[in-house]
C-alpha cells in the first residue's frame, strides 16, 4: 500500500486516534472495576444504601 | 417498558448492563466495516492523493466534539428544569469523552493540515472556535471536580454547558461568516453533499461507527457514574448513620 509522500502524518492520525479511543475503552472498564470494588467492599462491611435497607 | 422508565437509575443500570454486549460489537462491527472501506476501497482523492485518508477519522470526531456538547446541553436542560439525577448523570459522563472527540478533530486536523495547507495551525474562526469548545469541555470537567456535592456541580456545570452552547453554531457558521483556511461544509449543506458516493460512503461508516463508540462509551460511564454516587451515598452512611435511619 503506497501512502504516498505524507505517510508519516497519516500514520500519526490513525496511531494517535487508536491511542485515544483505546484509552477511552481502558479508563471507562477500569473505572466500572474500581467502583464494582468500592461496592462490594462496603457491601462487605454490612453498609447498605438507604432504598435497599427500606425494601428489606 | 416505558421510555420515561428508564430514568429510574435502578431499571437503567439493569437495561445498560443487556444492551451494552450488543452495542459494543455493533460498533466493533462498524469499525471494521469503515476501516475495509477506507484502506481497501475508497480512492485517492485526485489531489490529496492518500492524505485525504485523515478525513474519514478527522470529520466524524468533529461532528462528534458538537454532537456531544448538544447532548450535555439536552441533559443539561434535564439538570436546571426537571433536577433529574440521570440528567446531570448524562452530562458529566459525556464531557471526558466529548473532549477527547475534540482533541481528535484538532490533531487530526493539524496533521492534515501540515500537509496540505503548509502549516499546522492556523488562528482562523473554524480552528480557534473548536480550540474554544476544547476548552470549554475542560472547564466542565474541571468544575464537577471541583464541586463535591453532585446536585450543586451538575447545576453550574449545566449552566456553563448552556452558555457554551453558544458556539456551536459559530464552529458551524465559522467557515460562511469569515475568511478561513478551512474549507467550507461538503456534507451537511444545503444541495447536498459535494463529495464523490466512493469516499462519501466511507465516510458515513466511520462517522456510524465512531457514534456508535460513543453511545457506548457514554451509556457505560453513566452506568459507572450512577456507582461511583450510590458508593458516595454509602460513604456519607457509614460516616454519619443516623441520618440514613
Amino acid at each position: 500500500m503506497d501512502l504516498g509522500p505524507h505517510s508519516a502524518f497519516i500514520i500519526a492520525a490513525y496511531a494517535m486516534a487508536a491511542l485515544v479511543v483505546l484509552g477511552l475503552i481502558a479508563w471507562v472498564l477500569a473505572d466500572h472495576a474500581a467502583q464494582r470494588r468500592l461496592l462490594a467492599d462496603l457491601e462487605a462491611r454490612g453498609v447498605t444504601r438507604r432504598s435497599k435497607s427500606e425494601a428489606a | 417498558m416505558a421510555l420515561i422508565d428508564l430514568a429510574n437509575p435502578t431499571r437503567f443500570l439493569s437495561v445498560t448492563e443487556r444492551v451494552l454486549p450488543w452495542l459494543a460489537a455493533a460498533t466493533a462491527l462498524a469499525f471494521a466495516a469503515g476501516l475495509y472501506l477506507v484502506w481497501a476501497v475508497a480512492p485517492d482523492d485526485y489531489q490529496q492523493g492518500a492524505t485525504v485518508t485523515i478525513m474519514f477519522i478527522h470529520v466524524p470526531n468533529a461532528w462528534l466534539a458538537m454532537g456531544v456538547w448538544t447532548v450535555m446541553s439536552i441533559a443539561s436542560i434535564g439538570t436546571l428544569v426537571w433536577r433529574h439525577p440521570l440528567a446531570d448523570v448524562a452530562g458529566k459522563s459525556a464531557a471526558p469523552l466529548g473532549a477527547a472527540f475534540t482533541f481528535l478533530a484538532l490533531l487530526t486536523g493539524s496533521l492534515w493540515g501540515r500537509p496540505m495547507w503548509g502549516t499546522y495551525w492556523v488562528w482562523d474562526a473554524r480552528l480557534t472556535s473548536v480550540l474554544v469548545l476544547f476548552l470549554m469541555y475542560l472547564g466542565v470537567i474541571a468544575l464537577w471536580r471541583t464541586v463535591d456535592d453532585p446536585a450543586r456541580a451538575g447545576r453550574a456545570a449545566a449552566i456553563l454547558t448552556l452558555v457554551g452552547a453558544i458556539n456551536l453554531p459559530v464552529i458551524k457558521f465559522s467557515v460562511d461568516w469569515w475568511n478561513t483556511l478551512h474549507q467550507p461544509a461538503s456534507v451537511l449543506r444545503v444541495g447536498g453533499p459535494a463529495i464523490h458516493p466512493s469516499i462519501l460512503t466511507p465516510l458515513l461508516v466511520m462517522a456510524l461507527a465512531f457514534g456508535l463508540l460513543f453511545v457506548t462509551l457514554h451509556l457505560a460511564a453513566m452506568r459507572n457514574e450512577i456507582l461511583r454516587r450510590r458508593v458516595r451515598a454509602m460513604w456519607l452512611l457509614q460516616a454519619h448513620p443516623a441520618q440514613g435511619a
